[in-house]
């Protein structure tokens, strides 16, 4: 009796339970944000052309996503209806703000790359979707893995297209930053030292021309239309009709 | 006056908001499976972008970098979006019905439109004056608005075709979006100094 009580309780409120870890895996794939929601994808396209400014973007969204959901979870009973949109606007646009000047200060090449778009993080349609839909009607601790599952999902699209434009249109991977390395491409070598590695490093490495189809930023939309082919092939479920 | 239609130029053809920037890909995609309300969408985004871009342009100029509080930046901007959507709203709903019901639900849904944030942001990041913002909103908008048009039309027709079930749908949306930016960058040889003295300083 004791012990089924006491699992019933346990049952209620479990800190990290099944649902729990739901919220944070169904967006990786079967609920992905931007392959079957279709949310976010301004962004999304126009950063991608390297790996190192991508991830630097999904961490971003990842923040702004995870505390804008647990602010606007916690104030959601005191938020009037007709004014919400505001609100959330404000939490996001503040947060944001935070993020840029952070970025700013720590790593000014990046910011100077990503330009625009850290801003625009105020007018992806995730964070704003998942306050709506999720935030606003579920507890905090729960929009909170919610905020970060929803952008781990944005930001795991955003390193895989990053990383199969780079790897295509320059050989290398991670250029930028301090873990810069060339895969198939010619260049300075970080992977392999070429000159010691004499005639076999030679057959195999550097004799890649780089393609400069996949740095233009067209070539995101070939790369997101060819993940959403493979995740609907293995999934027939998500196949639209319309 | 070259200035002018150099920027318009620029900004519709060349440098489109959709097809080189992916600004406002959510609406674009979500309603571009008709005609009718591409149309709708597209003008009420030429409205507000020709609306917002000078005002901004003032508050920053006047208050913001004036008064040395660039980081509020993103509140403010985004704070007169949204009142500027919600006024536009009413000035419409009130002068002319007939254009609000046509425009419906998609004038609120503007202010989340990332082309709108980010044709203000790139304002600022250029360095654009007034004129040349005014030009910069009236042109983007229009790029915007023959960008959704023509991929409107193609996903009506293309309905019809015999596409891989996988790709039904959003996957051929953003193939088709991708092709047409192709086709726009050939646009990139035009030199805007043809219409006007000013070439981009490059």
């Amino acid at each position: 009796m004791a012990t089924s009580t006491e699992a019933k309780v346990a049952e209620k409120e479990p800190l990290f339970g099944k649902k729990e870890k739901a919220l944070l895996t169904d967006p990786l794939l079967d609920n992905n944000p931007i392959t079957i929601q279709v949310l976010g994808v301004c962004s999304a396209l126009a950063v991608t052309s390297l790996i190192y400014p991508s991830l630097v973007m999904a961490v971003a969204v990842v923040f702004v996503c995870a505390f804008s959901s647990l602010a606007t979870s916690i104030l959601r009973n005191t938020i009037p209806k007709a004014v919400r949109l505001i609100v959330q606007l404000v939490i996001i646009a503040t947060l944001v703000t935070l993020v840029n000047e952070a970025l700013k200060a720590i790593n000014y090449p990046v910011y100077k790359q990503l330009s625009v778009y850290i801003g625009l993080i105020i007018t992806n349609c995730i964070v704003m979707g998942r306050l709506e839909a999720f935030a606003m009607a579920n507890k905090p601790w729960r929009s909170f893995l919610d905020g970060i599952g929803n952008g781990l999902g944005y930001g795991l699209i955003l390193v895989v297209v990053g990383a199969v434009r780079e790897i295509f249109g320059k050989g290398s991977l991670f250029a930028g930053s301090g873990i810069a390395m060339n895969i198939i491409g010619a260049g300075p070598q970080y992977w392999i030292d070429t000159a010691t590695a004499g005639q076999w490093g030679n057959t195999f490495f550097g004799w890649y021309a780089n393609n400069n189809l996949m740095v233009m930023s067209v070539a995101a939309m070939f790369v997101i239309a060819v993940l959403i082919w493979i995740q609907r092939s293995r999934n027939p479920k998500l196949v639209d009709i319309s | 006056m070259g200035d002018f239609i150099n920027i318009f130029i620029r900004s519709a053809f060349i440098e489109n908001m959709i097809l080189a920037y992916f600004l406002g890909m959510c609406s674009f995609l979500a309603v571009s499976k008709s005609l009718k309300t591409a149309f709708g969408l597209g003008l009420a985004v030429i409205f507000v972008l020709g609306i917002t871009m000078p005002i901004n342009w003032l508050i920053n100029e006047y208050l913001l970098v004036s008064f040395e509080v660039e980081f509020l930046r993103f509140i403010v901007f985004i704070a007169v979006i949204a009142s500027m959507v919600q006024l536009v709203e009413m000035v419409v709903e009130k002068f002319s019905p007939s254009l609000y019901a046509a425009l419906g639900i998609f004038l609120p849904l503007i202010t989340v439109n990332c082309a709108i944030l980010g044709g203000s942001l790139f304002m600022v990041s250029r360095e654009y004056n007034l004129s040349e913002s005014v030009a910069f909103g009236l042109g983007g908008g229009f790029g915007w608005f023959l960008a959704i048009i023509a991929i409107a039309a193609i996903r009506e027709r293309i309905r019809y075709s015999n596409v891989p079930p996988a790709l039904r749908g959003l996957g051929m949306a953003f193939l088709l979006t991708g092709l047409m930016g192709l086709a726009f960058l050939s646009l990139s040889g035009i030199d805007p100094a043809v219409f006007g003295g000013w070439s981009p300083a490059k």
